[in-house]
């Protein structure tokens, strides 16, 4: 099946030089969610702002269900939704006519009824005559979501959903995306929450200093890249690692008092027997096991860190 | 042609206009009032008649020409300005609209502003004067083509403004002043020769005196060179709008 939206050798320079992106390539398939992660910075929405019409690309081309996003920039956009990241919203207009205004710039007629459906959908429906300055922070969002979803796009971008929301709304946001994405609509979202990618994204593309550097699928992310660490705890802590289990890659903790080991859970044989009869044998004695599993987080904070040393090798 | 999203815009602002009608409507009631009050009675006792036409009627299209130039370049400036300011311009560049079609719906709004207030002046002159229009369709055609014509060149003030304060800026630093100068009270036949060609070279000049023109059949200048004066001035506006959203200016980055 053909990607829904096709980048290909996205470039990116703003006046003052700063080249925010550098040849970027995605393909982003129908129906899926995927989430871009990148410290602050990383070209998170330069990208989207590229891709939905609010900036201009300095190289590359970026199609939209088969439209080039410049020469036929009206069936592109017709098929996205933007929701920003900054809280843009008309404070004196009303919930619904503003959700309908949305729906008519984008050139759709007048439809109450799928509004109405909206609305409902994301608890605004008894807000509707409501002015927006009368709403939460959380109930604004969702007025630009409605907004964003008014014209039925096929597409929906969400620029840091969750920034600055607490908790519950954070809950509340991500239910919401559950919804849409049962509904068959594409969802892609930039955040540096890891916590929300894991949750949310079907596959996860990490960018930073504007380059992409991976896209995969994230439970094949967090199997391949992930490790879990074994800490033993011990009873009477030691100063050294008995040779046999220093073979095995067995490592001394903090004061002596775990040994850590660190495996790879896809591998065929973990070694965990072997240690445990190694310490037997070594005549170590322990209090506590636990295991501890990397989070998308550390494989985010390895990535970007690999990409920061390689540059300065680069440079020396 | 997207016309819904025009539609769409239109809407929106008027809806803005209405939301602020009692501001809208009182406040140049209040001010033509108190220019009839202060040129008409005050000075008109004194000069009476200019070209054979009392001194109260005859500032009417001057008056109405101040309003509609004042209102037509802040209401658009504001228009675009305010969207700009608090970033709600993202959804309507992100949106399936060509330029023609967003300038469409902001000027139109800003002008349809403008002629309503200029034509409750007319309406509010009628109370302390006697009025006689003698072409009226020439009068509503001018009012119309003076109305889109500032609109549009408010409507680039407002994205080149930075801050309120340059949004407010142009219209009180540079259309009060060329419309006072502009023979808004006065026929600049009754000006010294040398400033008579001064005067020349203030385009409102051509628009008080072409609208008058439509009031009282007698003008400053031949109506003809009033019309091209107004079509010079539209056709450079429409220019520099071009441009701005060819290049991005000030829009996108």
């Amino acid at each position: 099946m053909a990607p829904i939206i096709k980048i290909e050798g996205l470039e990116k320079t703003y006046d003052n030089g700063f080249q925010a992106l550098k040849g970027v390539d995605l393909d982003i398939h129908e129906g899926e969610v995927l989430a871009l992660l990148g410290p602050n910075g990383a070209g998170k929405t330069t990208l989207i702002s590229i891709i939905c019409g609010l900036a201009r690309a300095t190289g590359g081309k970026v199609t939209v269900g088969g439209h080039d996003i410049a020469r036929d920039f009206r069936e592109a956009r017709k098929l996205i939704g933007l929701v920003p990241q900054e809280m843009s919203i008309e404070i004196f207009e009303k919930v619904q006519p503003n959700v309908r205004h949305s729906r008519g710039l984008f050139g759709k007629p007048r439809d109450d009824a799928y509004i109405e459906q909206i609305l409902k959908q994301l608890t605004l429906w008894d807000k509707k005559d409501n002015r927006i300055r009368e709403l939460s922070g959380g109930m604004k969002r969702r007025v630009m979501i409605a907004k964003a979803l008014s014209h039925e796009p096929r597409i929906l971008f969400l620029d840091e959903p969750t920034a600055g929301v607490d908790v519950e709304l954070r809950k509340e946001m991500w239910e919401v995306m559950s919804e849409l994405k049962k509904s068959g609509v594409t969802i892609i979202l930039t955040t540096h929450y890891i916590e929300e990618a894991e949750a949310m994204a079907d596959r996860v593309g990490v960018i930073s200093q504007g380059e992409l550097l991976l896209v995969e699928e994230t439970n094949t992310l967090m199997k391949s890249l992930g490790k879990k660490e074994l800490h033993i705890e011990l009873e009477t802590p030691t100063d050294s690692v008995p040779p046999a289990l220093a073979e095995r890659g067995v490592e001394l903790g903090p004061n002596g008092e775990t040994l850590v080991y660190s495996y790879d859970t896809a591998a065929e044989h973990t070694g965990i027997t072997d240690i445990l009869s190694d310490m037997r044998k070594a005549g170590l004695r322990l209090n506590d096991i636990s295991t501890r599993q990397s989070s998308l987080e550390d494989i985010f904070v390895d990535l970007v860190r690999e990409q920061k040393r390689k540059e300065e090798e680069d440079a020396a | 042609m997207n016309w819904r999203a025009i539609a769409a815009i239109y809407r929106f602002e008027m809806a803005r206009t209405f939301r602020s009608i009692g501001q809208s409507v009182i406040s140049p009631v209040v001010s033509t009032s108190l220019y009839f009050v202060v040129f008409g009675t005050a000075i008109g006792s004194r000069i009476q008649t200019v070209e054979g036409i009392e001194y109260g009627a005859f500032i009417v299209p001057g008056l109405m020409m101040l309003q509609m130039l004042m209102q037509s370049v802040s209401n658009a400036a504001l228009g675009i300005y305010f969207p700009k300011f608090v970033g709600t311009i993202y959804e309507t560049l992100s949106a399936p609209i060509s330029v023609p079609e967003i300038v469409a719906g902001y000027v139109g709004a800003a002008a349809t502003k403008a002629l309503m207030i200029g034509l409750i002046i007319l309406g509010t002159a009628s109370f302390f004067v006697d009025l006689q229009i003698a072409h009226p369709l020439a009068m509503l055609a001018f009012m119309i083509l003076t109305c889109v014509t500032f609109s549009l060149f408010g409507f680039i003030i407002g994205i080149w403004a930075d801050n309120f304060e340059q949004v407010n800026l142009i219209p009180m630093l540079v259309i009060t002043p060329l419309v006072f100068l502009g023979g808004a009270f006065y026929s600049i036949s009754m000006l010294p020769e040398a400033w008579q060609t001064v005067a020349l070279f203030n385009p409102v000049v051509y628009l008080v005196s072409g609208f008058r023109w439509s009031f009282f059949a007698m003008s400053d200048v031949p109506v003809g060179i009033s019309l091209v004066a107004i079509a010079v001035v539209l056709v450079a506006c429409l220019a520099v709008i071009n441009l701005i959203f060819r290049t991005g200016w000030k829009l996108r980055t």
